[in-house]
């Protein structure tokens, strides 16, 4: 393990760097008047520079794994992973955005800000310094506020995007004073240097666990975890659709990343694929109460939405609470499923968001009852009403879906871990889940739709983006062999 | 003789302070400033124990911490802005088309 200074990082950066040049290109075509005539532009520009930052990463990947930066940020497995990941997370939202009828008439920054959010996200994932953790969570929320409020002309949308703001800024605020008192008790904002304190320093101490509250406030507000959910079902209501599919999957993740990597990092003592807690802090039992309480609300909440975007974002607070299960479970298996189940996790609510978004493009109408009776909508109507139905399955968890794979590495890590209360609970709770995905199975079949005209899909680019989804959510439900090879490659911390 | 207990008490009130402003208060304005507020303390909590520890790595983060604060200040005046002009007032309580509504199941 070595730690490179600043000029030999810059190789490592090189994706990142990419994705930079990319925002500020993009920025400037809003600046000339009639620049911005050409709407395709920006959208092309941004893509090209996401695939380009997917290229780069894959070239990264083949150095060694360094701490870069003079240990700022690190460069592992886990990295390499999250770049994957906000790529295509990336590459999936601006073809969503393209297709929404919500973001049609965007200027060129729309597009930078999304490209600038991808940036956050590994950058988020490979902190390893408590600043750099601040920073790259700035960097995602102050982005996120102005997308959030980005239809100007809608109500909902500037209620959503000063509510995300106040909650976001308070609450980063909150885990910045954190920060300051963990830096205060252990003279370093470095996390390998703050496990190797806590390790020769095992006293108790009070200023350090409420530091650790503190700085788990910052991290929860960003997963939304219960009690810092608050904001999630309203911002994911008033936002553009779009914008909410990208939130709930992509900064969610990034949280996920650094709140992993922070814990396996700085509280933990790695004993060969189990990360035993540090003295007097039992981070274990914290984490498996918070995902109880996280995964409970999401699903008895879901249960009473009428408005889909509401429904979806506390679809998503109970997911996250699944996946904090990975941060109770303290062992090689839970990073390898949670690795896996953010990937099933993209495919199928990135592919919910997508039949919503075309349900809502067809009846302007974001209630769930615009579902009603899609099935019987002619050829297009079905094949919505099919590909949704395979990710509603898939979002309950079961077989024969990735949905249900994820799920099983979850709770197969939760029961290795002998948390067999928060597993037990955790399988009742898709029980209850199943109840809510099932109704829209019901609404799109069994129900009448108000008028019998054929489901408006048109194209071609936008059906085969849902129907690509869907048979993705089946096929790697069946053949998981892929996925898992990848999850085992990159559940590898560097510390 | 002021040491780092002073300068933490200190630190601690405005942060406490700048939080209850942000529970309390109704005017969005007054929100955002009582934000500042905490950012403050934060501020005076990094640079009392830089100063203790004798390590510098607290006053580049106070830095880092001024600058996010104006990039957020700047975001969230402007979204205020942009609530006012759609509904002629800066007040939380108005603010009430987004929530949960209930239903008998």
């Amino acid at each position: 393990m070595e730690i490179l200074n600043n000029q030999d990082s810059l190789w490592y950066f090189l994706p990142e760097s990419v994705l930079i040049l990319t925002f500020v290109v993009i920025l400037l075509f809003d600046l000339p008047e009639n620049w911005s005539k050409n709407r395709l532009l920006a959208p092309i520009v941004a893509t090209i520079g996401t695939v380009l930052f997917l290229a780069l990463s894959f070239y990264t990947q083949q150095f060694p794994e360094a701490i870069t930066f003079h240990g700022m940020i690190i460069n592992d497995a886990f990295t390499d992973f999250f770049r994957l990941f906000a790529g295509l997370t990336a590459l999936i939202t601006i073809f969503l955005s393209l297709k929404s009828k919500e973001v049609a008439q965007v200027r060129a920054e729309y597009w930078a800000l999304l490209v600038g959010i991808t940036l956050g996200i590994p950058m988020l994932a490979a902190s390893n310094n408590l600043l750099m953790i601040y920073l790259a969570l700035e960097l995602i929320s102050i982005l996120s506020y102005i997308l959030v409020g980005y239809l100007h002309n809608t109500k909902t949308s500037s209620e959503a995007a000063v509510k995300y703001v106040l909650y976001g800024a308070t609450a980063s605020g909150v885990m910045i004073y954190g920060l300051s008192l963990i830096f205060g008790v252990t003279g370093t904002l470095n996390a390998i240097e703050i496990r190797q304190f806590l390790i020769s320093n095992p006293a108790e101490q009070l200023a350090l666990f409420i530091g650790l509250l503190m700085t788990l406030a910052g991290f929860g507000y960003k997963i939304s975890m219960v009690p810092f959910h608050m904001w999630a079902p309203d911002v994911y209501q008033g936002a553009p659709t779009p914008v909410t599919a990208f939130l709930s999957v992509g900064p969610k993740a990034a949280g996920f990343a650094i709140l992993l990597r922070f814990i396996y990092t700085a509280l933990t003592q790695d004993q060969g694929g189990v990360y035993v807690p540090l003295k007097y802090i039992d981070i274990s039992t914290l984490m498996a109460v918070f995902a109880l309480a996280t995964m409970t609300l999401g699903n008895f909440v879901a249960l009473q939405q009428t408005n889909i975007k509401r429904f979806l974002a506390y679809s998503s607070i109970a997911h996250a609470g699944y996946m904090l299960m990975a941060a109770a479970a303290l062992n090689t298996e839970a990073l390898r499923g949670v690795i896996f189940y953010m990937i099933s996790y993209l495919i199928m609510n990135m592919g919910a968001f997508a039949v919503a978004i075309a349900v809502i493009n067809d009846s302007g109408s974001e209630e769930l009852s615009a579902f009603k009776g899609l099935g019987n909508r002619g050829r297009k109507g079905a094949l919505a009403a099919v590909a949704m139905t395979l990710f509603m399955v898939s979002l309950t968890g079961l077989p024969p879906t990735v949905g249900f794979v994820g799920k099983f590495y979850l709770f197969s890590a939760v029961i290795e871990a002998k948390i067999y209360w928060l597993a037990v609970l955790g399988v009742l709770n898709s029980v209850v889940s199943l109840y809510y995905y099932a109704k829209i199975i019901k609404y799109m079949y069994f129900e009448e739709a108000k008028e019998q005209k054929p489901f408006a899909l048109t194209g071609f680019s936008f059906p085969s983006l849902i129907v690509g989804l869907a048979a993705a959510t089946v096929f790697f439900g069946i053949f998981w062999n892929a996925l898992s090879y990848l999850t085992e490659i990159s559940a590898h911390l560097l510390m | 003789m002021v040491e780092l207990p002073h300068f933490l008490i200190v630190s601690v009130a405005l942060f406490v302070l700048g939080f209850v402003g942000v529970i309390l208060r109704r005017n969005l304005i007054v929100v955002l400033m009582s934000i500042e507020l905490m950012l403050n303390g934060v501020n005076l909590s990094f640079v009392a124990f830089s100063r203790y520890l004798g390590d510098i790595q607290g006053q580049v983060a106070g830095f880092f911490v001024i600058v996010l604060a104006a990039a957020e200040a700047a975001v969230g005046l402007a979204i205020i802005i942009l609530i006012f002009r759609r509904r002629g007032s800066v007040q939380t309580t108005r603010l009430t088309d987004l929530k949960d509504e209930i239903h008998a199941a």
